[in-house]
């Protein structure tokens, strides 16, 4: 089976090693992965601040650069959400602002193969059992979009449970956002703080040494006001997790 | 809408307020968790429940596309039965309508059902430029009125005050507007609606004119319905001379058997309730009832009928009256029991447009016409319950407030602009809402207009807005980023650059950054990017 990693701008430039931790992952299952070059951004900080127009070419380079693969695996939930939900719809938009069936076209095609790391691994490979190794208390914290645009449910939760030393810790309000929201942890500063401020306490009062999530953009605003607090508390992607064994315990 | 809001800060600053605010944060706080763990449990009673949504999702765009088709059927209907339809296209002609209508009856005070559609048009303050004072009858909404406030939820609008503050509010104030608040009023709740019971017991014999708004029109029959928890809404319906409702045009739906639909998501959205203690509908006048009951003319036996139905259909449902008391019955069937007609002897209904039909236009945002301001919405939404009701300027707070005000009101004002930027786009309104409004969708869409203008429909006609100030920077930002990331070349330099000089970044952040970093740590840049990892590794060219 072959694969396409779909790493993503954020993780591509500011999280590699979830990356990479997604080719070990993958490779130890017997999957081949390949990284097509041509890939950058999903448009989704484009699209979601209101410049539908910018995202287009975005759209139009992700589906080209994922033409002809089996599978599209991302390590980000908001990013696969984006691919399925809104591409699209940007598409449909194009066509009905009179500019033809081209990008809906291209959108269509390459959204039924996108699939966030944990659906790919429960839904395609049938695995929930990944042969990983990870000796620390980890709360996870589900991220809006793989809890309610994808509808990931148990899925992360049932690969947790069955890494060899994890120990999970339930997390209060867990459904809660955490207040990122892209641009919005900018633009409402103050209600986006308040937000991440309350999920950082309750994910202390876990009492877990790490916190997993399936989107790096989130753990970004919550590992940051973690570190603000001064908290120990390690933020840490699922990916990282899984990918994991005892060798690199030892 | 209302003249009360102008001025009001745009939502960023007046919600940073609210969130030092920790009194108003821990009464927000307690009462929306409360009341979304009682929603989460009632509607988990129903099997059906995402087909029920499906269904009233269905009859509401189905209606809204027939819009003027169920309009006329209505004014048919409620003119047959011996009301009077005024039409009224924006707030100063429904309130000049509604000031004649007052005027004419020589009364300088009338009565007030809950009603957001009034708040909508700022009834109150124009009744009151015209000398007739409006008095709230809704517990929350005379805590409000009193208190000189605003409305901050649209089912409890006086949720950001707490038990202590509605006391002082009652005594320093019920003297002004009546009967004074007993003699050492306490703050226990039994004390307090005691105080307002007798308070508004007054009001209700003196009154000979009231004014409603809906929360449903059946077209066939020229039905409204209000439905409510405390039934100071039917006192007010049944005993003055005259009533008047105001009532937006999305409210229509054609039939009872849709309204059977729609009684069985709206209580439990919004009170957790299996049933609302009183649902109130009214057809027509009471001279019209006195006839039907001895002439049986086609009208009242379609209702009856209808009423019937409406009933089975209630009843079909597992539990849904069980451990609640209803009061479900038509103006006819009550003028049956009692022996002789009741409710008004003239009805008005005011059918207000103001934005909607401009509205119905966007085929994105027309879906916010769906809404059947349940306030499930509001109660899950964690921005509101940090910022409060009142940081969004308007009646219609929170997520429904952030997309339905903009397309009433225009994004012209700042406030209005920052409106549809109020949320982290975390779908948990959507997936409350019981008539499947997609929030966030249209939050994007209506992004778009503030951002980069477009089409929209003013007054029924096509204009081409322009992107609202402030966004020139961001605008610029955003192309430059398209432009790299469409490069993928230029996006390896830049992650490149990023890398090498990675020990230079600062920790906090000048300009618009420093809200990241106020509160926030920023992650640092990684030696090496994944792409550049990989190719090292894995001897793959560059996408050049
Ligand atoms: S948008 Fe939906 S959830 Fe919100 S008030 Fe309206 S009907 Fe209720």
């Amino acid at each position: 089976m072959r694969v396409a990693l779909f790493v993503t701008c954020v993780n591509d430039t500011l999280f590699p090693r979830t990356g990479r931790a997604v080719v070990r992952l993958l490779e130890r299952l017997g999957v081949e992965v390949d990284f097509p070059p041509a890939q950058t951004c999903c448009g989704q900080p484009q699209y979601n601040s209101g410049y539908r127009h910018q995202a287009e070419p975005l759209v139009r380079r992700h589906a080209a650069a994922f033409d002809g693969y089996d599978h599209v695996v991302t390590p980000s939930a908001s990013c696969a959400a984006m691919v399925r939900d809104n591409h699209p719809r940007i598409g449909a938009r194009a066509a009905a602002e009179g500019r033809g069936r081209a990008l809906a076209d291209a959108a269509a095609a390459s959204l039924p193969r996108t699939y966030e790391l944990t659906e790919f691994l429960v839904d395609v490979l049938g695995v929930t059992d990944v042969g990983a190794y990870y000796p620390h208390t980890v709360t996870y914290h589900p991220t809006c979009h793989g809890l309610r645009v994808l509808g990931l449910g148990d899925r992360p939760r049932r690969l947790l449970e069955h890494v060899g030393g994890l120990v999970l810790r339930e997390l209060e309000g867990a459904e809660e956002c955490c207040g990122f929201g892209g641009t919005f942890a900018v633009r409402n500063a103050a209600v986006s703080a308040a937000m991440g401020a309350d999920k950082a306490r309750r994910i202390r009062a876990t009492g877990a040494g790490a916190v997993c999530m399936v989107d790096n953009s989130c753990l970004m605003h919550i590992g940051g006001t973690l570190a603000r607090l001064g908290s120990p508390v390690r933020p840490v992607h699922i990916a990282e997790i899984l990918a994991s064994t005892e060798e690199d315990v030892r | 809408m209302s003249g009360t809001y102008l001025g009001m800060p745009s939502f960023p600053r007046a919600a940073a307020a609210a969130t030092r605010d920790g009194t108003l944060r821990g009464n927000l706080r307690h009462a929306t968790h409360t009341i979304r763990d009682k929603r989460a449990r009632a509607v988990a009673e129903l099997a059906d429940w995402p087909r029920l949504r499906a269904a009233a999702a269905a009859i509401k765009e189905r209606t809204l596309r027939h819009l003027d088709h169920y309009l006329v059927q209505t004014e048919a209907a409620v003119t047959a039965a011996g009301g009077t339809v005024h039409w009224a296209a924006d707030a100063a002609e429904a309130n000049r309508i509604v000031t004649r209508l007052v005027r004419a009856t020589g009364e300088t005070e009338v009565l007030k059902v809950k009603s957001m559609t009034t708040q909508e048009i700022g009834l109150n303050e124009a009744l009151g430029r015209a000398g007739i004072t409006a008095c709230e009858t809704d517990l929350a909404e005379l805590i409000v009125q009193l208190g000189e406030d605003r409305p901050s939820h649209i089912l409890v609008p006086a949720i950001h005050r707490n038990r202590a503050e509605i006391r002082d509010i009652f005594r320093a104030r019920m003297a002004d507007w009546g009967r004074p608040a007993p003699d050492g009023l306490g703050d226990n709740p039994t004390e307090l609606a005691e105080a307002a019971r007798l308070h508004l017991r007054e009001k209700f014999l003196r009154a000979k004119v009231a004014i409603s708004g809906a929360n449903f029109m059946v077209a066939e029959t020229g039905t409204l319905v209000v439905v409510e928890s405390e039934g100071n809404g039917r006192m007010c319906l049944t005993l003055p001379e005259t009533l008047i409702s105001v009532v937006g045009i999305e409210k229509v739906v054609p039939t009872w058997r849709d309204l059977g639909v729609f009684l069985q998501l709206l209580p439990r959205s919004s009170t957790a309730e299996r049933m609302n203690p009183y649902t109130s509908m009214w057809t027509g006048t009471a001279e019209t009832a006195e006839t039907a009951e001895t002439a049986e003319t086609a009208e009242t036996a379609a209702e009856a009928r209808a009423a019937a139905e409406a009933r089975a259909a209630a009843e079909a449902r597992p539990g849904a009256r069980a451990g609640t008391r209803t009061g479900t019955e038509t103006r006819a069937e009550a003028g049956a029991r009692a022996g002789g007609a009741d409710g008004p002897r003239a009805f008005h209904l005011v059918l207000l447009d103001n934005g909607r039909t401009d509205t119905l236009a966007d085929t994105v945002g027309r879906q916010a016409l769906r809404c059947i301001r349940c306030s499930a919405c509001l109660n899950v939404c964690p921005v509101y319950e940090r910022a409060g009701g009142h940081a969004y300027g308007s009646p219609y707070p929170g997520p429904i407030g952030a997309i339905l005000t903009p397309q009433l009101r225009g994004t012209e004002s700042e406030l209005d602009a920052s409106l549809p930027f109020a949320s982290s786009l975390c779908g948990a309104c959507y997936e409350v809402c019981p008539v499947a409004i997609d929030i966030p969708e249209v939050l994007v869409h209506l992004r778009e207009r503030v951002a980069e203008g477009g089409i929209v429909t003013r007054g029924g006609k096509k204009a081409v807005i322009r992107p609202a100030r402030g966004h020139a920077a961001e605008r610029a930002a955003m192309r430059a980023a398209r432009w790299t990331l469409d490069h993928p070349a230029a996006l390896r330099t830049a992650q490149r650059i990023a890398s090498r000089t990675r020990r230079l970044h600062p920790r906090r952040l000048p300009g618009p950054g420093r809200a990241w970093t106020g509160t926030r740590a920023l992650p640092e840049v990684p030696p090496e990017s994944f792409r550049d990892w990989w190719a090292r590794t894995r001897g793959q060219g560059s996408p050049e």
